[in-house]
């Protein structure tokens, strides 16, 4: 048996000495200067112009499916929608710097990592109108997104869930040889949940190769992050559980792509996680059923909109002589039409059978929930009129 | 064959699994080089690698939240919390995540590999920490299966299709019998069925109902209650969730009464699921109330422990009130 010693790193002081300021000066990775070029002693990353051009189109598509579906929830075409604004260089940036194989958990915001992978728009709006071609089968409320062929886990309401499932999914690529990582996407405000203690601890001691994405937007629906947490950020405490750290500049797409780049990397190459503070501004309300006028100034947003990720880099792009404009504007105007054409299909699209109703709650149904399928179908029967969605079909 | 206690059976089991699918991985607070506090988990790191069996840091909420994700994964992990009254913590990830991970996805994505075991139950002066009976919490679960063995053979075979369930499973070992059971144990593979009873002993009088280290007791009454001439048929629910009411409800059908026994408290115990399934479904079969014998609505008492059991006496008490009601 191995003879411990856990003194054996410790100094000692022979004094008391309570320590009163603990923070450590954690710098921000910042490539592309708010006006859109390049710090002078920036180190570029690595990016083709396609990859570029894909990042922006990305960004640009969320911008414009995020504007039609905060329209959609006003009109009363959809319950609930939540949108990414001001923070798509966070998203888009850093699943572009991962590979196919890689898994995305991610909390909600993350429209543009998804829409990164390849998520249509007929699968956006069959999702957000729960109909019968979606994939979850309708069964959750808008954007709660998930794609097994897009390796993008279904999202979960609970906050903070996906940080400890993000550590064990990826201690079973490790364990099953494969070149790939997880990618765990939350909020500074699902950091304070247990289960991102108990998520990058595990992961830290089990030498788990997952990038933990924190989105430090400076709000959790009202409370701002100094109500949130009295140290430096998020990034601190991924110190404190020995994970390798990096905060960006989260409105930066070259300094979000660049540290995600390295940190898969690491991540694959040590099999251990590393933690990512992307600092950013959520510019959008929490959600449709949130109003940021009572709580935040119209002072505070302008500030941040003159920070506008998306903006910043395509000003990068055009600068680089990738950008053709008059292109641009076709893939916007092409992409509007495709958000709105989908979105009036899959509302005309009928919602899953009343059968479905009891599957997958197992891998097949039990008796119990045979027979509470029969004694329902029995009663929609009688009252027709009670239940439209689901009656008189086979 | 080989003479085993419960534990051995248990571990006979998780050596079983691992030798027969690689992904098979076992985890744990303790359960790694030490082998579980209780050494359900003996020599299989030893065995299988720091890879396949190791310890978690001291968290049942990041274990069940850990194993969740493996499992969706496409490993086959079985994760242990200490004790059945430390799997509070991970309550949200079971009841959020683990149980709705399939139907959530639209069957997308599964944990279904999952296995939790647990140990469970009192009578081993645990005090109010180390002696409760949750299963009825996690029998209010879509989604999950909750399976309870009551002796070594039973804990083997029922471990095992746990394991190869495609379902998330908590099972919960009753860890009074961890070494005070002992029996015969096929030394070979295999399996017994989830969601059925067991039928330990046929009578016309009265159904006796319980699961795990109750149903013994339950046997003690019988025996007394067969002195008296009172014909006992004796059941062990084995899977509390689906539960099988097939047999149950032949059997009420049969002797006309049903008691059912539970460590749990009382209120909102799974007997009072079973109670009223079994009316709903025998009613004009009853002959008399069906019984409930359990737990008092105390927490689990240390010094009372021996008065708050619902044991063999008070269960005898209770067959002879309802076959002479």
């Amino acid at each position: 048996m191995k003879d411990r010693n856990h003194l054996a790193n410790i100094g000692l002081i022979h004094q008391v000495n309570i320590i009163e300021n603990g923070l450590i000066d954690i710098p921000m990775l910042q490539v592309l200067q708010p006006d859109g070029t390049v710090h002078a002693k920036a180190k570029l990353p690595d990016i083709t112009e396609q990859c570029s051009l894909k990042i922006l189109h990305t960004m640009q598509y969320i911008r414009l499916l995020d504007e039609r579906m905060v329209a959609a929830q006003r009109q009363g075409r959809i319950s609930f929608y939540l949108a990414c604004t001001g923070e798509e260089a966070s998203t888009v940036g850093s699943a572009a710097a991962l590979e196919p194989q890689d898994m995305i958990m991610s909390q909600y915001r993350e429209q543009g990592a998804l829409a990164y992978r390849g998520f249509t728009s007929k699968e956006f709006m069959d999702q957000m109108f729960s109909n019968q071609n979606e994939l979850n089968k309708g069964r959750q409320m808008p954007i709660h997104y998930g794609s097994k062929a897009l390796n993008f886990m279904t999202i979960s309401s609970p906050l903070g869930t996906q940080i400890p499932q993000a550590s064990g999914y990826a201690y079973g690529q490790k364990m099953a040889g494969l070149d790939a990582v997880t990618i765990c996407y939350f909020g500074e405000g699902a950091a304070s949940e247990g289960d991102f203690h108990a998520g990058l601890n595990m992961a830290a001691v089990l030498n788990c190769p997952a990038i933990f994405f924190c989105r430090n937007n400076g709000y959790a629906i009202s409370t701002p992050s100094e109500e949130q947490f009295a140290g430096d950020g998020i990034a601190s405490r991924g110190l404190g559980y020995g994970v390798r750290t990096i905060r960006v500049d989260g409105n930066d797409v070259l300094a979000v792509y660049t540290a995600t780049q390295e940190a898969r990397k690491i991540a694959l190459e040590h099999q251990c996680p590393v933690l990512i503070e992307a600092m950013t501004y959520r510019l959008a309300a929490h959600s449709t059923s949130d109003d940021p006028t009572g709580y935040r100034s119209k002072d505070e947003e302008e500030r941040w909109r003159l920070k506008d990720p998306v903006l910043r880099f395509k000003t990068w792009v055009d600068a680089n002589g990738w950008l053709d404009e008059e292109q641009n504007l076709a893939f916007i105007e092409q992409s509007r039409q495709e958000i709105l054409k989908e979105l009036k299909l899959a509302e005309q699209v009928p919602i899953c059978a009343i059968e479905q109703i009891i599957e997958d709650v197992y891998d097949t149904p039990p008796w119990h929930l045979k027979a509470q399928l029969a004694e329902l179908k029995t009663h929609i029967e009688k009252y027709p009129q009670a239940y439209p969605k689901t009656s008189g079909r086979q | 064959m080989a003479k085993m206690n419960m534990l051995q059976a248990v571990n006979n089991a998780l050596i079983t699994a691992m030798n027969d699918d690689e992904k098979v991985m076992v985890f744990g607070e303790d359960v790694g080089h030490f082998g579980g506090v209780f050494r359900a988990t003996s020599n299989l790191q030893h065995t299988f690698g720091k890879g396949r069996c190791f310890n978690t840091p001291l968290t049942e909420q990041g274990i069940i939240g850990f194993a969740t994700g493996l499992a969706s994964q496409g490993s086959v992990p079985i994760a242990e919390i200490q004790f059945a009254d430390y799997i509070f913590p991970a309550f949200d990830q079971i009841v959020n995540e683990t149980a709705k991970f399939r139907y959530r996805s639209g069957g997308q994505f599964s944990c279904g590999t999952l296995t939790i075991r647990t140990p469970y139950g009192g009578g081993i002066a645990g005090g109010h920490y180390h002696s409760q009976s949750p299963e009825a919490f996690f029998a209010h679960i879509p989604g999950m299966k909750v399976v309870i063995p009551r002796n070594p053979y039973q804990a083997k075979g029922l471990l095992l299709a746990s394991i190869r369930d495609d379902n998330p499973v908590l099972f919960m070992e009753p860890k009074r019998l961890y070494r005070a059971s002992v029996g015969e144990v096929p030394e070979d593979d295999y399996e017994l069925p989830l969601g059925k009873a067991d039928v330990v002993k046929q009578g016309t009088d009265i159904t006796l109902l319980a699961w795990g280290a109750q149903v013994e007791i339950i046997e003690k009454a019988a025996a007394l209650a067969e002195e008296q001439g009172i014909s006992c048929e004796v059941i062990d629910l084995q899977s509390i969730l689906p539960w099988d009411i097939e047999t149950v409800c032949s059997s009420v059908e049969k002797t006309g009464r049903l008691l059912i026994n539970h460590e749990a408290p009382l209120t909102a115990g799974f007997a009072s699921e079973i109670a009223a399934s079994v009316q709903e479904k025998c009613f004009l079969h009853l002959e008399s109330p069906i019984c409930r014998v359990c737990g008092l609505d105390t927490p689990y008492p240390l010094s009372h422990e021996k008065e708050y059991m619902p044991d063999h006496l008070k269960t005898f008490e209770a067959i002879k009130r309802t076959v002479n009601f």
